[in-house]
């Protein structure tokens, strides 16, 4: 049933140039959560961070009552194995095939016979619907494959926690399309806790339960989709909408004029806020809440049409 | 400003240091089971493979040089029945180790960087340390141990090879006597020679091996990133080898009292 992430007061970094500072947040166990954030801002870092591969500055990562931060390197990689982690590239070892791949985490941790790994790694690559590639070596398949394979080689150990490293990046809409779905089956079935950085607006508004974001080097909000998607904080409202009105400029930050000329133009309408994709049994998944209760909850009107089942994906703007 | 010209100066003292503490962790990886029997034995088969023809093919002209070099200084002094035993101290103690040390450092050491630092950029190295292994006890340990027994063999390769390559260049083309350079084996030459040889040979491997996998496991920066690592390493080794051997030496010749008669 997942493992809740605790970060406090984090902050990171490199030399003398900050890259964020002051996150604080707790990803909630067995959700689906999404941290998003303008290219740059150290997403990929904060994920570093939390599987202890970079040291934070300041502050502190709880899982399960220990301190990433702080711990011992025994600890650390005794944590880690409640990880599974999908890296950008799938980063598969390039000197082995697909099925030792999948299976190295089982013979390095595990006392099992290679008969009960080939089962373990045959459903696994089943899952990711890999199954007849297992002979081939990461080199010989397209990155999409990989990513998937990558998948499987992160689930094999029956992970507490899932993160995932731009798992749409350099993939086209369609195999994006099947993997967010992937993410949400998966989710309704090992129930794990996933994290999943990226800056694919149309994943970022669909799949996950709650949603962060990072700009401008802190956390400029963390908390349950529609909360965000129904916010009016400028910064939330235009990357959450792919928008160029607002704070975020192509270098980062936009200068005093620009936001100054930009003043008296209006925001456009926030878009409806679309459906949460369900898992493809139809099962709501346990930590799925009904469409629109964050809203009623909280007395927040969401924009006209929202929650419409067939509404397009489209993102507004 | 005072502080940056300070930290400039300091970088290179901190990089040493770092690469001081590789060394310890992989000390300390050395004891850590489960031991990595296979990856040790695919390393070592790789590092002999690059290295061992290209080792052979160095040697040959080595021990020629010496010959050619010694042997006529030595027909000046009239003392022909001691060129075996030149031929040999001076192949044995220095160059061996010499010409050991270079094929590690270029051939093998390089191998290392180039395999660590492509498996770094790609993230397999990260991806192995999420899974819960240290690439150091699961790779770095195999390496260094492979690097070092390899090392040992080639030393006694480029000796064996080495004389026979004098003894080949001062018989055939400097008209010396077979007897006279093979009885004077002895002369000058002893046993500790071949003893200290050997021990600079696993005291190289494991440097090259050690700045290597420093090197590699530290890549940054994408393909680029990888290529300087291989340079800078092949570089670092040969400057420490090359200081190493000459410590070595010195202690040695203070440690063993040098034949007489």
């Amino acid at each position: 049933m997942g493992v809740e992430i605790q970060i406090d007061n984090l902050s990171k970094s490199f030399g003398k140039q900050l890259i964020w500072g002051n996150v604080t947040l707790t990803v909630p166990a067995g959700e689906v959560s999404v941290m998003l954030g303008p290219s740059g801002t150290g997403k990929s870092v904060l994920l570093k961070t939390l599987i202890g591969l970079l040291k934070p500055d300041e502050g502190s990562v709880v899982i399960e009552g220990t301190d990433i931060a702080t711990c011992s390197e025994k600890d650390l990689y005794e944590i880690r194995k409640l990880f599974g982690v999908l890296f950008q590239d799938g980063a598969m070892f390039g000197s082995m095939n697909l099925y030792d791949n999948v299976a190295f985490p089982l013979r390095e941790h595990t006392k099992k016979s290679e008969s009960e790994i080939r089962d373990i790694v045959m459903e696994k690559m089943d899952l990711v619907g890999l199954l007849g590639a297992e002979d081939k070596l990461p080199g010989e398949i397209s990155g999409g494959m990989r990513k998937r394979a990558g998948l499987a080689r992160a689930l094999v150990l029956d992970p507490e926690i899932v993160l995932f490293d731009e798992p749409d990046s350099g993939l086209d809409p369609v195999r994006t399309a099947f993997l967010n779905q992937l993410i949400v089956d998966l989710n309704a079935q090992i129930d794990a806790t996933f994290l999943i950085v990226t800056h694919d607006i149309n994943t970022a508004r669909t799949v996950p339960d709650n949603i962060g974001l990072l700009y401008h080097k802190h956390l400029a909000m963390f908390g349950p989709r529609e909360m965000l998607l129904s916010s009016e904080e400028p910064v939330v409202r235009q990357f959450l909408n792919a928008q160029r009105v607002g704070p975020i400029g192509m270098s980062e930050e936009k200068d005093a004029d620009e936001l100054e000329a930009e003043k008296d133009q209006e925001m456009p309408p926030l878009p409806p806020i679309p459906m949460q994709l369900e898992p493809s049994n139809g099962i709501p998944r346990r930590s799925q809440r009904p469409a629109g209760e964050w809203c009623r909850e909280h007395g927040v009107t969401p924009p006209p049409g929202s929650f419409d089942g067939n509404m397009s994906m489209a993102t507004g703007g | 400003m005072s502080s940056l010209t300070a930290s400039r100066v300091l970088a290179p003292v901190g990089t040493a240091g770092k690469l001081f503490a590789f060394g310890l962790d992989v000390g300390r990886g050395l004891f850590r089971r489960p031991f990595q029997l296979r990856e040790f034995l695919q390393q070592a088969w790789f590092i002999a493979s690059v290295t061992i023809i290209p080792t052979a093919l160095v040697a040959i002209p080595f021990g020629a040089v010496i010959a050619l070099q010694v042997g006529g200084l030595i027909k000046q002094f009239g003392a022909q029945s001691f060129t075996g035993s030149a031929a040999v101290l001076a192949v044995v103690r220095e160059a061996g180790p010499i010409a050991t040390s270079l094929l590690i450092a270029g051939a093998g050491g390089s191998a290392i960087a180039a395999d660590l630092g492509a498996r770094k950029i790609r993230e397999e190295l990260d991806a192995m340390m999420v899974l819960g292994i240290d690439p150091i006890q699961r790779l770095v340990v195999p390496r260094v141990l492979a690097c070092m027994l390899v090392a040992v063999f080639l030393n006694g390769l480029v000796s064996v090879v080495g004389v026979a390559g004098g003894y080949v260049f001062n018989v055939v083309l400097q008209d010396g006597t077979p007897g006279a350079y093979i009885s004077s084996f002895t002369a000058l030459a002893q046993l500790p020679d071949l003893w200290q040889g050997m021990v600079k040979a696993l005291v190289f491997g494991l440097i090259a091996a050690i700045v290597a996998s420093y090197k590699g496991m530290n890549a940054a920066g994408g393909p680029k990133g990888v290529g300087d690592a291989v340079n800078e390493s092949v570089v670092i080794t040969f400057m420490l080898l090359f200081l190493v051997n000459f410590v070595m030496s010195a202690i040695y010749l203070q440690l063993v009292p040098p034949k007489t008669g």
